[in-house]
């Protein structure tokens, strides 16, 4: 029974890791461009929450739909100011780098803010959860409402990609700017809508997180958000489908190593899932082969 | 060989001897504080995997995010060395052959994971670099080492499962890694250190071997119909710049007497601020890493006085940086109003 | 006269497509040959084959009384074929002389370590490299752009470098693809004296890929056909121009 319980822990924390890593994806897919600072927009959903619940002390249902808000408008302000301008820059690695003070930059925002100190975030989720198995099985509430949510947010996605005018876009996009804009695409637009997207994301994803972990500090989403992205590129990157099985795996991965093996070496054995996968298939596993033409 | 690239290597020799015997009289004279005394070794060992990260980003052209654990490597190992031949060896051989194994290692380290990592293109070959970066800082973190009369003991769990007998010597101890390492590096050797992984990484460029690195980096199927072993030189190219990160490792565990693999100095988070170096200096401008390691290094020292604001204002200096350098706006702004710059920098090509 | 290639049945399929099927080849030394046919036919897959980027699924290849049907780019190139690319593909970063240089890399060896310290051995090798190299420029009457930067030649002169790096190799075989593509009638008309002289000067057994059938008539001496991936006509150029069949997938069936 415990090991059901570790699994179910675990598919919890992989689900978190695969809304971040949808997010991450989706930006990636749309904007060629990996955004470092992805995981720190999980820190100021997370901050927001905990500004509007514990100091203010008003609803969670206001902390969460402000975090939502103000991620998302990060989300364009970071595209239009840091990252626009650099995308004819002819090197990808000039808004990799941008990203990197982004990342920079909002963490000693917080800390300036907020303080270096942890911060005990009051979980939103108030259910206690279910007891099955005659109390041998314990699941919790937040782990129940995580994985119901990202898998809402999947069935979402989909749909929204495949059956609107909005996702046909981003799918243009995704394929040739050049050639969508001639098509009539805004891609600008796109583009915004799509960091909206993945940023609102990422406010979901911190408030959940910090629900089930709940210690906060300005660095609270860097790792997650590079876990997320190990995620997004193990499920094959630019996949949606991808992001939500690459992340589960590694959340199950790392509970479970995290039990049985070592809590020091859980990383690594993370990492190194990464690593195998992407030697025996080097475009991850939901991942499309795209061989350079002679 | 040109004598504009002849010219071109002094340069970055005569500026980094300039610097070092700068700050050599500034210390003699005692202008310099103790505590800016205390960056000079860290600036040269930055500098140093810089220029090593370089070789691999800008001539070779593959982004790699795992160059802290390349130092890593080659700190813990050379470490270990000198600190167990503590009491044996002298300062000056005991660091030269730690030198020799800090590099050895972190160049066995670079090949065996160039292997699969240089099959992989682009952004997933930065992942798994971090990847295997982080996988490094995290085993040396884990690694619980001990000697008594009954020979070497090994753990990767905790100090009790490595059976010691209480009387044997811990040599590593998991989180809290080695303690009592000989400081045997000083700014002289840094310098001196610096100037050798420049001879090196500047003369293989300008070598046939160097050619064909670029040549792959430009053109990989043209490369290969020009009949380059794409293979060897990817791994050359990795196993050197690893090898170089490794000598920054080296200066990097004898500047200090505790050496632990945190996050801080073998994360991800530092492979980063290496490539930001990199980068801010010019992808495969060699010179430009040493000179972009000197002033970011410096820049949050010298923003000290601002104290909490110095970081804030260290991550805006660096998104303006990069949009003023590479945004193609910012670029036709400068050819307006700066034409004077570009003209110089066409001198120089 | 010696056969310097010999391509029997060479086929290939991606998927369900048979992109080059049954096709075959033979060029004496010195011959300038040309391959002609219309937008995907099949010409480039042919390259492609023959300088080992594909495998072929049946067929043999043999080079100078060599088989290498199975060799990679890197050991056809070795073994003595080299080609140019429709889509230019030069060092774009390098300098028009370390293109050529780049070529001659099998020519001349030192070892890294050489290369690191900057031995006598490397002094000496690398003038021998940078003279070689001097002299490839001057044959294309390029030695005035030497140190420019690949990518800042005009187009003409990039699609002469990149037969310049060719020759470097010191090849049997030449294989130019559309090396006229997107020049002017001036620049074609200098491009095929080039052509003509490296083949004089060197001795060059060349076979060249070309939609343009009046440019091909011009200087080739024997034609071969492709059409949906088959050999339609090979032979004398003459021969090959009047052949109905060929008329026919030129100009349509009206």
């Amino acid at each position: 029974m415990s090991f059901l319980t570790y699994f179910i822990n675990g598919l919890s924390l992989g689900s978190i890791y695969a809304i971040i890593a949808l997010g991450y994806t989706m930006v990636y897919g749309i904007a060629k461009m990996l955004n470092f600072a992805h995981g720190d927009f999980i820190m100021v959903g997370c901050y927001v929450v905990f500004t509007v619940v514990s100091t203010m002390g008003l609803n969670p249902l206001v902390g969460i739909a402000a975090s939502i808000v103000i991620c998302t408008l990060l989300g364009i302000i970071t595209e239009k100011v840091a990252y626009k301008p650099l995308r004819n820059a002819g090197s990808p690695l000039a808004v990799l780098i941008t990203a990197i003070g982004v990342s920079y930059f909002l963490e000693n925002a917080a800390l300036l803010i907020f303080g270096a100190d942890t911060k005990a975030f009051t979980s939103v989720i108030k259910w206690e959860g279910v007891i099955l198995a005659n109390g041998a099985l314990k699941i919790q509430g937040v782990t129940i409402i995580t994985i119901a949510i990202s898998l809402v947010i999947l069935a979402v996605l989909q749909t929204f990609i495949y059956k609107t005018k909005a996702g046909q876009a981003m799918l243009a996009v995704s394929e040739d700017k050049g050639a969508a804009s001639l098509m009539g695409i805004d891609v600008n637009k796109t583009i915004s809508l799509t960091f909206a997207i993945g940023s609102s994301l990422a406010a979901i994803a911190g408030v959940l997180m910090c629900s089930a972990y709940p210690s906060l500090t300005p660095y609270t989403g860097a790792m997650p958000g590079i876990k997320a992205f190990v995620a997004a590129v193990l499920g094959g990157i630019g996949s949606i489908p991808g992001a939500m099985i690459g992340g589960l795996i590694l959340g199950i991965i790392e509970i479970l190593g995290k039990t049985y093996v070592s809590s020091q070496l859980s990383d690594a054995i993370v990492f190194g899932i990464l690593v195998i996968v992407l030697i025996v298939k080097p475009t991850g596993i939901l991942g499309k082969n795209i061989q350079e033409k002679v | 060989m040109t004598m504009k690239k002849i010219q071109d290597k002094y340069i970055t020799y005569g500026m980094v001897v300039i610097a070092y015997v700068l700050c050599e009289i500034l210390m003699r004279t005692g202008v310099m504080t103790s505590h800016i005394k205390g960056l000079l070794v860290p600036v040269c060992y930055y500098a140093i995997v810089a220029v090593g990260l370089n070789l691999c980003v800008g001539i070779l052209g593959e982004l790699s995010l795992g160059h802290a654990g390349f130092m890593c490597v080659g700190a813990y190992t050379s470490a270990l060395f000198s600190f167990s031949m503590k009491e044996v060896l002298p300062t000056v051989p005991r660091f030269i052959i730690a030198l020799f194994i800090g590099v050895a290692f972190s160049a066995l380290f670079g090949f065996l994971i160039g292997i699969p990592v240089l099959r992989l293109k682009g952004d997933y070959l930065a992942i798994v670099t971090l990847a295997f970066g982080e996988i490094i800082k995290n085993v040396f973190n884990s690694v619980y080492l001990g000697l008594d009369d009954k020979g070497l003991h090994f753990s990767l769990k905790d100090m009790a499962s490595m059976g010691m007998d209480p009387s044997g010597k811990i040599l590593v101890n998991g989180a809290q890694g080695i303690t009592g390492t000989p400081s045997d590096a000083n700014f002289t050797i840094a310098a001196f250190l610096l100037l050798a992984s420049l001879f090196i990484v500047q003369n293989l460029i300008d070598s046939r071997d160097g050619r064909a690195i670029m040549a792959i980096r430009d053109n990989r199927i043209a490369a290969e119909s020009n009949g380059i072993n794409i293979t060897k030189y990817k791994m050359s190219a990795f196993t050197i710049s690893a090898a170089i990160a490794g000598i920054a490792g080296v200066l990097f565990s004898h500047n200090i007497s505790t050496l632990t693999a945190t996050s801080q100095y073998f994360g991800y988070n530092a492979s980063i601020l290496i490539l930001v170096y990199v980068v801010l200096g010019g992808i495969g401008n060699i010179r430009g890493s040493v000179i972009a390691a000197m002033v970011l290094y410096l820049l949050p020292e010298l923003l000290r006085g601002l104290s909490d604001y110095r970081m804030l204002i260290y991550s805006i200096v660096l998104i303006v940086m990069m949009l003023f350098n590479w945004a193609p706006k910012a670029r036709e702004f400068r050819e307006k109003h700066f034409a004077f710059l570009k003209k110089r920098k066409e001198a120089r090509q | 006269m010696a056969t310097i290639l010999d391509a029997q049945k060479l086929s290939i399929s991606f998927g369900g497509l048979r992109a080059v099927d049954d096709f075959s080849i033979k060029i004496e030394k010195g011959e300038l040959y040309g391959l002609i046919g219309p937008n995907g036919a099949g010409k480039t897959t042919v390259f492609n084959l023959l300088t080992g980027v594909y495998k072929p699924n049946e067929g043999r290849i043999i080079l100078d009384e060599k088989d290498i049907t199975r060799l990679d780019p890197v050991h056809k190139n070795k073994a003595g074929i080299a080609r140019t690319f429709q889509n230019i593909r030069l060092y774009s970063k390098l300098s028009v002389i370390d293109n050529v240089k780049v070529g001659l890399h099998n020519q001349f060896h030192y070892s890294m370590i050489d290369g690191i310290f900057h031995t006598p051995a490397y002094k000496k090798v690398e003038k021998e490299i940078t003279d070689r190299a001097r002299e490839l420029l001057s044959v294309f009457k390029m030695e005035q752009h030497a140190d420019v930067l690949a990518s800042n030649l005009p187009y003409g002169e990039q699609r002469k470098l990149e037969i310049a790096r060719a020759m470097a190799t010191e090849p049997k075989l030449l294989l130019l693809d559309e090396p006229a593509a997107g020049m002017n009638p001036n620049e074609t008309k200098e491009l095929m004296d080039t052509i003509s002289f490296i083949r004089e000067k060197f001795g060059m057994t060349i076979l060249l890929i070309e939609h343009d059938m009046k440019l091909v008539s011009g200087i080739c001496e024997k034609l071969t056909v492709l059409n949906f991936g088959r050999m339609l006509a090979e032979g004398e150029t003459k021969e090959v121009l009047s052949n109905p069949e060929v008329i026919k997938a030129y100009l349509g069936d009206d």
